[in-house]
């Protein structure tokens, strides 16, 4: 299972690597949600420190909905997910491969976005480990859902319009986890508010990467 | 009744299978794939007529009740009205639907329990709990607004019910993408499982994110202890009456969707009986003018 996640997490970042997808359109286009955030919310900084923390995620959530279309898309052609299925490897693993390739890139979009809200929005980070940890399970959180639902809706036509409309509301308490450390961090001193945060991804991330790992492979038929 | 069908030869119908134009020993030959509508048995249907008749006078009666029997509260005065109704709603849509649904999901994924019976069980639980849902949202707020001033709060139990519709409308809009009936089952109720598994840390994050922001609103805490007499067996009944309701609406929306399962297998098979119908010889069945009388159930009820 290992092994296979490997390899078919390898294949997906060496396909990004090789297009820079992720690189020249979500990365771009989480900058530009950033910058709409800004003009909707005023030129006020201190509005913008203070609604940072739920821009960031929110920015984040719609960039996960790309990369997740964009992992899904990137099977779609050349009776690809076809081929991936008869090539032997282990459902699990395609799972595990497909969602690290993802949480990967989502990470490396973060640290972006992260930095954007640094500058654009003026936030003060006092606790950076507390940003750190929310943002590797938040994203590991992401790419489990985003994955399940990338394979569930990989066989249809409504796929671009259906899948933000079925995964936002799943991913809701990552928004509000990942917000709410966020505030802890900025307000600084008051990591106990945060825990209780960080407790609740853990169980969001071990919930779905136990539903991914064990049902993977049947939801790959009702493609 | 079948005969003027099955005399018309299908050649022209290349979906027909070619050594039946020959087979006059095979009766329902080119029909044979049009199968008999499903019907309920008599007792299935009068089931559902005694729990609709059931159904409507608890409801008239909660009305009867709740609008002129019971007094008005010493404090929210004919407001107090709505909680005959209220609760009931939620407790449908909150509990009884969705638990319906995530229920009969797993059971349909359950390989040995696996049945298209329990698919249609919860797209029609949903479908009912939709609009239970969608009540309950209006009553609160039609409460809300004199009690608390505004239409909505970001209160816990709100925002939690409205994540829930949420996931309920895309539980349906996955459903109208057209599928193989076992595909279309089998997507819906993944989907179906996924949020059944989120609505649990939803809750517990929505009440922590509620709690911090702001203070617990107060949810007619003042009520409960002041309840009794005629008030209490109102929403007793109240809760009775909407149960049946919703245990109507299910069975109804069920046979519907049986019904539609039926016309989506059969649809093009219908259309081209009604057509080869038309154009073939002249028959001994009496409709020659054409497939003006809609879908012509009564003619392949045979096959």
């Amino acid at each position: 299972m290992w092994r296979d996640a490997a390899l078919v997490a390898g294949k997906d970042l060496r396909i990004e690597g090789r297009s820079r997808v992720a690189l020249s359109q979500v990365a771009p286009f989480g900058i530009v949600a950033l910058v709409l955030f800004a003009f909707a919310l005023g030129p006020d900084r201190q509005i913008m420190a203070k609604g940072a923390p739920g821009l960031f995620w929110v920015a984040v959530l719609f960039c996960t909905v790309l990369a997740i279309q964009r992992s899904v898309s990137v099977e779609s052609s050349d009776g690809a997910r076809d081929g991936l299925r008869l090539s032997g490897i282990d459902p699990a693993g395609l799972y595990l491969g497909k969602a690290v390739a993802v949480a990967a890139q989502l990470v490396v979009l973060e640290a972006l976005l992260a930095v954007g809200v640094v500058l654009l929005y003026g936030a003060r980070i006092e606790v950076p480990w507390m940003i750190a940890a929310s943002c590797v399970l938040g994203t590991i959180g992401l790419a489990a859902t985003g994955t399940l639902y990338g394979a569930l809706s990989s066989g249809l036509r409504v796929r671009e319009t259906l899948l933000p409309f079925l995964l936002l509301p799943i991913a809701a308490p990552v928004l509000l986890a990942g917000t709410r450390i966020w505030q802890a961090a900025m307000a600084g001193g008051t990591p106990s508010a945060g825990s209780q945060w960080l407790k609740l991804l853990v169980v969001f991330d071990a919930v779905y990467l136990a539903i991914g790992v064990v049902l993977f492979g049947p939801i790959q038929e009702t493609a | 009744m079948t005969d003027d069908l099955a005399t018309v030869p299908p050649a022209g119908a290349d979906r027909a299978r070619p050594d039946d134009a020959a087979g006059s020993d095979d009766a329902a030959g080119p029909v044979a794939r049009v199968t008999a509508p499903p019907t309920p048995s008599a007792a299935a249907r009068t089931t559902e007529r005694v729990i609709g008749l059931l159904a409507l006078v608890g409801t008239a009666a909660t009305v009867w009740l709740g609008i002129w029997v019971t007094p008005p509260d010493k404090v929210q005065g004919d407001l107090v009205r709505l909680v005959y109704i209220h609760p009931g709603v939620a407790w449908v849509a909150l509990y009884l639907a969705f638990g319906l649904a995530a229920v009969s999901s797993l059971l349909y994924l359950w390989p040995r329990t696996r049945s298209l019976f329990w698919d249609r069980l919860a797209a029609a639980a949903v479908e009912v709990g939709v609009v239970f849902n969608v009540c309950t949202l209006v009553s609160g707020s039609i409460w809300g607004k004199p009690t608390w001033g505004v239409w909505w709060a970001w209160d816990a139990r709100l925002t939690s019910t409205a994540v829930l519709l949420v996931l309920f409308l895309g539980y349906l809009a996955l459903r109208r993408v057209p599928a193989e009936p076992e595909v279309r089952a089998r997507r819906s109720a993944f989907v179906a499982l996924f949020a059944a598994v989120d609505i649990p840390i939803i809750h517990f994050s929505v009440n922590w994110w509620n709690t911090l922001h702001q203070g617990a609103t107060v949810l007619n805490a003042n009520l409960s202890p002041t309840i009794h007499g005629s008030m209490a067996w109102t929403l007793l009944l109240g809760f009775v009456a909407l149960t049946l309701v919703f245990v109507w609406m299910l069975l109804v929306r069920y046979r519907i969707g049986a019904l539609e399962d039926w016309l989506a297998a059969n649809e093009l098979d219908l259309a081209l009986a009604e057509r080869q119908a038309e154009g073939g010889p002249p028959p001994a069945a009496p409709p020659g003018s054409g497939p003006v009388d809609g879908v012509p159930t009564d003619r392949v009820g045979v096959a």
